[in-house]
């Protein structure tokens, strides 16, 4: 065996231009090769052994912003075979970490960037947090990262959120075991799933033993942040009348070409696989709308929306069935929210967000109307706060608006149950005297994780909202 | 150097036996005598750290016709012993052995129960221990056991079963150890030892008067305890050493380790494969200060990083305070350096394990004009005892961790060993260096020899050159069938003359696989002649035989390197 650790490969930085030219194609990466200067150079995962395909990064010897010198290790690799230390042959600055320790690279791939001067590591940085390097694999839910001044913000990085962090910034508390919240006092395993899951401790409220926070509350936290973005596998849509609707533009595509996610659509896709691992069924209701019809004519002009209504009669459903509003973040227990928040999906450009209402159940059907539009308008701007997309209790999709009339949703990873709101459509009904008559009907669909809810659970819900919405006289109250 | 719980129990030492010995037992009589035990049914286990009185009066005619067999010499004259032994540990065990063979009438004084430390309270428990936490480990691991094609349905563990497995398994190997000192007729005297004063020793039970005897040549072997630094309140429930870690009463979801030598190594495997999370708390720069800076870097790689475990370098805990009134166990972290105040962890438990200090007092050491250096007695390399005023003591001397050479089970032994032969008259001189230790972690560490920078630091002194040769485990067939090919071994060795000065293994079966480069230096094998031995194949000694291939020792011949001192 040659000896572990003691070959300096040289190979590994090409200047970033020519490679750029070989990946052109693709909207973003047009924009990319604009922004790139020969002076940042990618190091990438050299081929260390004949049958090496791709390379798993064992550590940064070196760490961003450091100073390298020709001849300087700065990564150790892992090979099919032995780990060795890789080294630089170009001076300059460690600008950016683009695949993290113990993550895996295709020979070839970029891991890294080297700016010549330090003033320009702010710029690698940004090429760093745009570009994609296909093989790296992307930390679990990663939300968008903030866009840097320098840049104009990529179509990529659509959504606003500033950060994933968590969640609970809103329900967070003080940690007893923290000297009224001064320390963070987190287990070692919590900690590190903090990291890996870009989950801000500070925001995490403890449930462990002395209001520690522990691994769960950490994947809590996540899972609720994750949740925020993407939330069913078709675009939804708030009701028809609501500001966000605008269908979905398709321009600017180029046939043949392979477009690598973006951030946001990574965080998707990411919680779209997860949410395989949670058991769900399915329920569906057919609700005549013909009373909730004629109330929103009569309040539209004063501002109320459909979103507003259908969100204020699923949080009055949820204050009779507490269950349905629950989640199951460890396997083993019901975790009962406190209160009802409503998410509700919205489709924006590049991905989806879920705007929460929060205490629908509490808050009359004009505020929650005016709160909704805010909402609404914030998120066309992209300036929702982290606390205003996720802490959603119970999602809403509603796809009513393209004549869809049923579909099923996905649920989203950290809560329980999400409702799939189809069109309400004239549909010709018997009615129990033996007549036949029209009525509008709309069919909604919850799917939900049989951990917590069991389909009588549902059935139970399902009845409760059909019979508010057909005598909607509670929602104005 | 680290302390000793980590190391296996030594099995007697099989002594050379080219000379004739006129005794009937060997050392290998160990397993006679485990089987003579269940046979007759003789004493029941009785549960660690309770005090094991002993012989019994009951025993005593029994151990008289055990003695008559086995032939304990006659004593020199004028004196009660030839050789009389302080402490029943492994290193005073071993010594007792050898003694009896060369003919020696000897005794042991046991003040606690035999076995010392490392049957006890250390190696051989926390074996136990590591042998659960292994195999849970495996079965947890999802992605291993689907790699292999195998299912297992949510392994768990009873925390009692697994203490019971620990304590059964010190309580047989107690009664081994007492029994073969039995079979050769060593007089196991019970009390607290004392120097009276040349070849005098006092023993007895506390309350009890004491009984002088004489005899030819004393080892003191009295061993070591849990270092527990100032500031540090042990309750032995929710603050405790290695001694109360080891009966498992409890696995706290939450437990800081307070050092992260081999003990506290050992116990981060044992209590994360049972579930708990584990803060180190190193007063170092560097984890695993103790190894190899290359090995301790890939042990940080394989044992804590994937781990639920992080860790808190360069600080000292200046105070814990025990869990109590509801509070959670407090450790008061400042910086090394500068000691200024650093941090306060919080955590369900913590466990010191920052050493161990040599059991000397109550000795009488002083009555015979020594001076322990922080509790050591003081030896030169022959284990002779030194007196204050840097005089040999004759027919005084003292092994194991009492005198702090090296702080492991075989290392005492050994040190007992040598110290026999040179009371036979043949000198003696152990070499430390060819002493291996390990650390029976998953996978496991071993070691033998010096570190790179400490070759390198001696090369530099001495003006020779030093290379380095790695083999990994990824390439050995064997380790892959296993689909363990997390490892390294490294070689540090004298290109010039082939000669073997250290060699470091992480990797699977680590511990067991050091023993060829222990042999090697022990017998002062060169990497040139050991290269041609051949290694069964597919086993994982092939990672040695591979490493041993891969050193390039200059050749004679050469032009350059003709003056040079070949092998």
């Amino acid at each position: 065996m040659a000896g572990v650790g003691q070959l300096h490969l040289g190979t590994p930085f090409l200047p970033s231009a020519s490679i750029r030219g070989r990946s052109s194609g693709g909207g973003g990466s047009r924009r990319l090769t604009t922004r790139i200067q020969a002076k940042i150079r990618e190091i990438f995962m050299p081929a260390l052994s004949s049958t090496m395909t791709e390379g798993k990064i064992v550590s940064w010897v070196r760490a961003e912003g450091d100073k390298l010198s020709k001849g300087e290790s700065v990564v150790v690799v892992e090979s099919d075979k032995a780990d060795m230390d890789v080294e630089t042959f170009y001076e300059g600055y460690l600008a950016a970490i683009m695949v993290e320790e113990g993550d895996v690279a295709a020979v070839g791939s970029a891991i890294a960037l080297l700016a010549e001067t330090e003033d320009e590591i702010p710029l690698a940085k940004s090429q760093a947090s745009s570009s994609s390097s296909p093989a790296a694999s992307p930390p679990a839910a990663e939300t968008p990262v903030p866009p840097s001044p320098s840049e104009t913000a990529p179509e990529a990085v659509s959504s606003p959120p500033p950060s994933p962090k968590s969640s609970q910034a809103a329900v967070s508390s003080t940690h007893p075991a923290s000297e009224s919240g001064r320390r963070i006092v987190a287990t070692p395993y919590a900690k590190k799933l903090a990291k890996d899951l870009k989950v801000e401790l500070g925001s995490v409220a403890g449930s462990g033993p002395m209001g520690r926070i522990v691994a769960k509350d950490v994947e809590a936290a996540a899972a609720v942040a994750a949740a925020a973005a993407p939330v069913s596998s078709v675009p939804p849509k708030s009701i028809s009348d609501s500001a966000a609707v605008k269908a979905p533009a398709s321009p600017a595509i180029q046939l043949g070409t392979v477009v690598p996610f973006t951030t946001m659509q990574g965080a998707v896709s990411k919680n779209m696989v997860e949410s395989l691992s949670v058991p769900t069924f399915r329920v569906g209701y057919t609700i005549t709308t013909d009373a909730l019809d004629s109330l929103y004519k009569k309040i539209k002009s004063k501002g109320v929306t459909m979103t507003a209504l259908l969100a204020k009669a699923t949080a009055l459903a949820l204050t009779k069935h507490p269950v349905v509003n629950s989640s199951c973040r460890d396997g083993k227990s019901f975790t009962y929210n406190s209160s009802i928040n409503i998410a509700v999906a919205v489709a924006i450009d590049g991905g989806l967000i879920t705007p929460v209402l929060q205490d629908a159940d509490k808050v009359d059907i004009y505020s929650l109307s005016r709160k909704w539009k805010e909402l609404v308008d914030k998120a066309r701007a992209k300036q929702l706060q982290p606390h205003e997309y996720n802490n959603g209790t119970f999602t809403l999709s509603n796809l009513g608006m393209f004549g869809v009339d049923r579909f099923d949703a996905i649920l989203p990873p950290g809560t329980g149950a999400i409702m799939a709101v189809g069109a309400s459509q004239p549909t010709v009904v018997a009615t129990k005297d033996g007549r036949i008559g029209v009525k509008s009907q709309m069919q909604v669909n919850v799917t939900a994780d049989h951990r917590v809810i069991y389909g009588a659970d549902l059935a139970a819900f399902l009845q409760t909202l059909a019979k508010i919405i057909e005598d909607p006289k509670e929602l104005t109250l | 150097m680290q302390a000793s719980l980590s190391l296996s129990l030594s099995l007697p030492p099989a002594a050379p036996r080219s000379d004739p010995a006129p005794t009937v037992f060997r050392p290998s009589a160990l397993r006679f005598c485990g089987l003579r035990r269940e046979a007759l049914g003789l004493r029941p286990l009785r549960p660690a750290g309770s005090t094991w009185v002993f012989p019994s009066p009951a025993r005593t005619p029994s151990r008289k016709t055990v003695a008559a067999v086995s032939g304990n010499g006659s004593p020199s004259k004028g004196f009660d012993y030839d050789l009389v032994i302080i402490g029943a540990g492994v290193g005073g065990h071993g010594a007792a052995l050898h003694a009896v063979e060369k003919g020696l009438k000897t005794a042991i004084i046991e003040g606690d129960i035999v076995g010392g430390t490392c049957v006890n309270r250390g190696c051989v428990p926390s074996k136990a221990l590591l042998a659960v936490s292994g195999r849970m480990r495996e079965l947890q691991n999802e992605h291993h056991l689907k790699a292999l094609g195998l299912q297992v349905s949510s392994p768990g563990y009873d925390r009692q079963g697994v203490a019971d497995h620990a304590n059964n398994l010190a309580s047989k190997i107690r009664n081994n150890l007492t029994n073969s000192l039995k079979a050769l007729g060593v007089d196991i005297l019970t009390g607290v030892g004392t120097i009276a004063g040349t070849q005098k020793v006092k023993y007895g039970k506390v309350g009890f008067p004491d009984t002088e005897i004489t005899a030819k040549d004393i080892i003191i072997a009295t061993g070591s305890v849990p270092f527990v630094p100032n500031g540090i309140e042990v309750d032995g429930k929710t603050v405790f050493t290695s001694d109360h870690a080891l009966k498992l009463e409890w696995v706290p979801e939450w437990i800081a380790i307070v050092g992260s030598g081999y003990i506290g190594l050992e116990f981060s495997d044992v209590y994360s494969a049972l579930g708990s999370e584990v803060t180190f708390v190193e007063a170092l720069d560097q984890l695993m200060p103790g190894f190899d800076p290359e090995i301790g870097k890939l042990a940080q790689r394989v044992l804590i990083n994937p781990r639920k475990i992080d860790y808190h370098t360069g600080v000292f805990a200046k105070k814990i305070t025990p869990a109590k009134d509801g509070k959670p166990v407090l450790i008061e972290l400042i910086d090394a350096k500068t000691k200024e105040p650093k941090d306060t962890l919080e955590v369900d438990a913590a466990l010191i394990a920052t050493g161990r200090a040599p059991f000397t007092k109550g000795l009488g050491l002083e009555n015979i004009n020594i001076v322990t250096q922080r509790g050591f007695v003081p030896v030169n390399e022959r284990m002779q005892v030194i007196d204050a005023s840097g005089n040999l003591i004759p027919h005084l001397y003292c092994i194991g961790d009492a005198n702090g050479k090296m702080m492991l089970a075989h290392a005492a032994s050994a040190q007992g060993i040598s110290v026999v032969e040179q009371i036979g008259g043949r000198d003696n001189v152990l070499n430390h260096l060819s002493i291996p230790a390990a650390c029976f972690t998953h996978p496991e560490i071993s070691m033998v020899g010096m570190t790179e920078p400490q070759a390198r630091e001696k090369a530099q002194q001495e003006g020779f050159e030093v290379s380095v040769a790695k083999t990994s485990f990824k390439a050995n067939t064997k380790a892959l069938a296993e689909n363990e090919g997390e490892g390294l071994a490294k070689l540090i060795y004298r290109p010039d003359t082939g000669e073997i000065l250290g060699v470091h293994i992480l990797g699977m079966h680590a511990a067991d696989l050091i023993h060829e480069a222990s042999n090697a230096i022990a017998l002062g094998t060169r990497v040139q002649d050991i290269k041609f031995a051949v290694h069964a194949h597919p086993t994982l000694s092939e990672v040695l035989d591979e490493l041993f291939k891969s050193a390039k020792v200059f050749e004679c011949i050469s032009g350059v390197h003709s003056m040079r001192n070949c092998a």
